[in-house]
């Protein structure tokens, strides 16, 4: 009776195809050899094809002659170079976009996000009319709108040109502003203003070491300005001011000198950066309302100012909401950017996933680089911006 | 002076009514749009912009608009040229389609329409049936209406499909495909096993880390590629792939969201009382979480619907695409920002009442734990 009880208690194994681990391994094995062999189906069936049509295969394409033309470059750029200088140009182009959208659509999307919380019910409602119009409407109609049906037909010929000062021209060949020129000496007015900042530093530090132990307050902020701009003055007045402005003239038809941007470029900057602002206004919106109110009467009671309540209490606060959707809407901006191709700026798709391919046809390795490209930029920002997410986020005891 | 000293009897004397300034129009005014020195400032110049911008709009879009008319001479050119889209409405809507096979668009349209309607009647009994209709009947029956080529319908080829048909096509065949490869995906990224877990995650993080776009030039130029020599893949058929493709991605980490929201606990109840894995996710869990991510998926479709727009880069000419080939027609030269417009229009309505609708399912299925 007792050993009958023993072997009751015993854990029963079960058997090997009802073990929970073997199951697992088993359904792993079969999913991996599922996968690979259709990856090597398609492997296969992709070279067989190259071979029948006549494509080469690998990078070695990359250090040919282009022969085509980059209308916009950064860096120099002309037919004779090879595609991967193409690339480069293109890539530049690329991350010149998302740069300048990002910063913009930041600025923008804020003061939305931050209209839309105004007290003033006009402004209240005008941003939230702005909001919901423009992210409701898909982001290609509205480079369409802008390029074909705003910027080439409505914009006046150079020799009419809109103008602001006569230094900034909008005009259908696109935005005509000053470029300054940096002659000799300037490079001493940075130094000095680098001088004055690493003086600001330590000023900095030395202000809160006083405030934690002697309780005096010191004007941190005004100081700072004073310093950095005495510097930088003092330093501009003894090199005699080494610093011009190239202003853009007409020549012929067109302007020339200063710096200009096409009609394709302002055009995917307003879009993009218009479109991605309303999504951002609306993060900012809930990442202020999330910042319970008990938080402002408690600085209130501390006897905080309206100021120092903002800067020390909502903001950081209301940040640690707004950042991780903050991030997804720039990694998102920059990958809309590639809608550049169909207005024909020249970014990595157009130059690389359009031109390139037709001429070389290797339809595997350019598609392959031209996402590597997008997934490289994706992981970086959002390792960036988990890096400082981490440092903002919530430390509990 | 009697008055005065006279001490008050509690509830004996009428409220005075607030000054007048406090309340109604004037009240509502003052605290709203003039309650401070900025305020006033951001008001009235506020009230200057629209006064620069909404009359000359309304003058375009409806007053000095024209609206009847056959050719582009109706269009006085002051006013914007409805005409145009109404010459044009055809193609817009339905891209080539031939004109005699139309009626098998609407009928789909209305067959979709009509059995949609009870299940937004919360009274309807059979809504389980009518969802099965909807999710696997109905696709066979919109397929014959639309491809043709047997029960006597004559075959139309992809290629005429256009126009907001195409858009919507794509956009529904994308989300209802996406949505069950999306859950497995999810499941696959939360399970235990290590390489079908890492197998899910490299999947969903390279969709989601490019664009569409290239997404669709893969599409177009390597689908055809890895097939056998010989297979011919038909150009929507490629577009459809990709956007599953991509949105299958993001629905997978819309179902992830749902599922890290059910509590522990339900996992750990449905272990005691037996079930397998299968069983556990079918009965308990999955009807949890879809329940909680439907506004999810009703959002990444409404981003799904407008990035539909992206196949006219690969060819094929969808709502969008048909707006943009009309546009270069030499008769109609000039007219693009009309065609801009209605398309715009008509996609914020869909787009809006969608969000709306969310939003409002939202609010109805937080029951507050």
């Amino acid at each position: 009776m007792a050993a009958h009880t023993q072997e009751n208690l015993a854990p029963s194994k079960p058997p090997i195809w009802n073990d929970r681990r073997y199951r697992a391994l088993f359904y792993q094995v079969f999913v991996l050899v599922g996968v690979l062999l259709a990856g090597a189906y398609i492997v296969n069936n992709t070279l067989d094809n190259m071979e029948s049509r006549g494509i080469a295969s690998g990078f070695g394409f990359m250090s040919k002659t282009a022969g085509f033309s980059i209308a916009e470059h950064i860096i120099d750029y002309q037919e004779e170079n090879s595609y991967g200088r193409a690339f480069v140009v293109s890539l530049l182009n690329t991350l010149l976009v998302a740069a300048i959208g990002i910063v913009l659509t930041t600025i923008l999307g804020f003061s939305l996000g931050i209209a839309r919380l105004s007290q003033n019910w006009l402004i209240s409602k005008l941003a939230a009319t702005y909001i919901e119009l423009v992210r409701n409407i898909p982001l290609l109609l509205q480079i369409f709108f802008w390029y074909f049906g705003v910027f080439l037909p409505l914009l006046p010929l150079p020799r009419h040109s809109y103008n602001a000062l006569d230094s900034v021209f909008l005009n259908n060949r696109g935005l005509f502003a000053p470029q300054p020129i940096f002659e000799q000496g300037f490079s001493t007015i940075v130094i000095a203003f680098c001088v004055a900042f690493v003086g600001v530093i330590f000023m900095v530090r030395w202000a809160k070491k006083r405030q934690k132990g002697t309780g005096k307050q010191f004007p941190i902020f005004f100081m700072s300005v004073v310093l950095l701009i005495t510097f930088s003055f003092v330093a501009a007045v003894l090199t005699g001011f080494p610093l011009s402005w190239e202003i853009p003239k007409l020549v012929g038809f067109n302007f020339t000198g200063g710096v200009g941007m096409s009609p394709e470029f302002v055009a995917l900057v307003f879009a993009l950066s218009a479109y991605t602002a309303s999504f951002i206004a609306e993060i900012v919106r809930a990442g202020i309302l999330s910042v319970s109110h008990g938080q402002n009467e408690a600085a209130s009671a501390l006897g905080l100012s309206r100021g120092l309540t903002l800067r020390l209490i909502v903001i950081p606060q209301a940040l640690r909401v707004i950042i991780p959707p903050l991030t997804s809407q720039y990694l998102n901006l920059t990958k809309n950017s590639s809608l550049a191709a169909a207005i024909a700026y020249p970014d990595i798709v157009l130059v690389f996933a359009g031109t390139a391919l037709m001429q070389t046809g290797q339809a595997v390795e350019i598609i392959a680089i031209t996402m590597a490209v997008y997934l490289t930029i994706s992981l970086v920002i959002s390792a960036l911006m988990n890096w400082y997410n981490k440092r903002m986020a919530l430390v509990e005891r | 002076m009697a008055e005065a000293t006279k001490s008050y009897n509690p509830g004996h004397h009428p409220d005075l009514a607030p000054p007048s300034g406090a309340v109604g129009v004037i009240g509502w005014i003052y605290q709203n749009l003039f309650s401070s020195w900025l305020n006033s400032i951001m008001t009235v110049g506020a009230v200057y912009l629209l006064y620069l911008f909404l009359p000359p709009l309304f003058q375009w879009l409806f007053f000095d608009a024209d609206w009847v008319g056959e050719t582009r001479e109706a269009c006085s050119r002051e006013g914007a040229c409805w005409v145009y889209i109404i010459f044009w409405f055809k193609q817009l809507m339905y891209g080539r389609y031939p004109d005699t096979e139309l009626w098998r668009i609407n009928s789909a349209y209305a067959l979709l329409v009509t059995a949609m309607i009870p299940l937004f009647i919360p009274a309807f009994r059979w809504k389980q049936w009518l969802s099965f209709f909807l999710l696997f009947v109905y696709p066979i029956i919109a397929f014959y209406l639309f491809v043709g080529g047997s029960f006597g319908l004559v075959h139309v080829e992809t290629a005429l499909w256009g126009g907001l048909f195409l858009t919507l096509v794509i956009a529904i065949v994308g989300i209802v495909a996406a949505l069950p490869i999306g859950i497995v995906l999810a499941l696959g990224r939360r399970s235990d096993m290590p390489i079908v877990k890492a197998l899910c995650i490299g999947f969903i993080e390279l969709w989601r880390g490019v664009p569409l776009i290239t997404v669709l030039f893969m599409a177009s130029v390597m689908f055809p590629l890895f097939m056998p020599e010989g297979v011919n893949f038909d150009k929507l058929l490629r577009a459809l792939i990709a956007v599953m493709l991509f949105s299958a991605a993001y629905m997978a980490e819309v179902v992830r969201g749902g599922l890290q929201a059910i509590s522990r606990g339900q996992y750990e109840a449905a272990q005691a009382l037996g079930l397998s894995y299968w069983k556990m996710m079918g009965l308990i869990i999955l009807p949890q979480a879809l329940k909680l991510v439907i506004p999810g998926i009703v959002n990444t479709f409404i981003g799904l619907f407008k990035d539909t727009t992206l196949v006219l880069i690969i060819g094929l000419f969808d709502f969008l695409g048909m707006a943009q080939l009309v546009g270069t027609n030499p008769d109609w030269v000039g007219f693009r920002i009309e065609g801009y417009v209605f398309v715009g229009a008509l996609f914020w309505v869909f787009c809006f009442s969608m969000s709306r609708y969310s939003q409002n399912l939202e609010k109805k299925l937080h029951t507050g734990y």
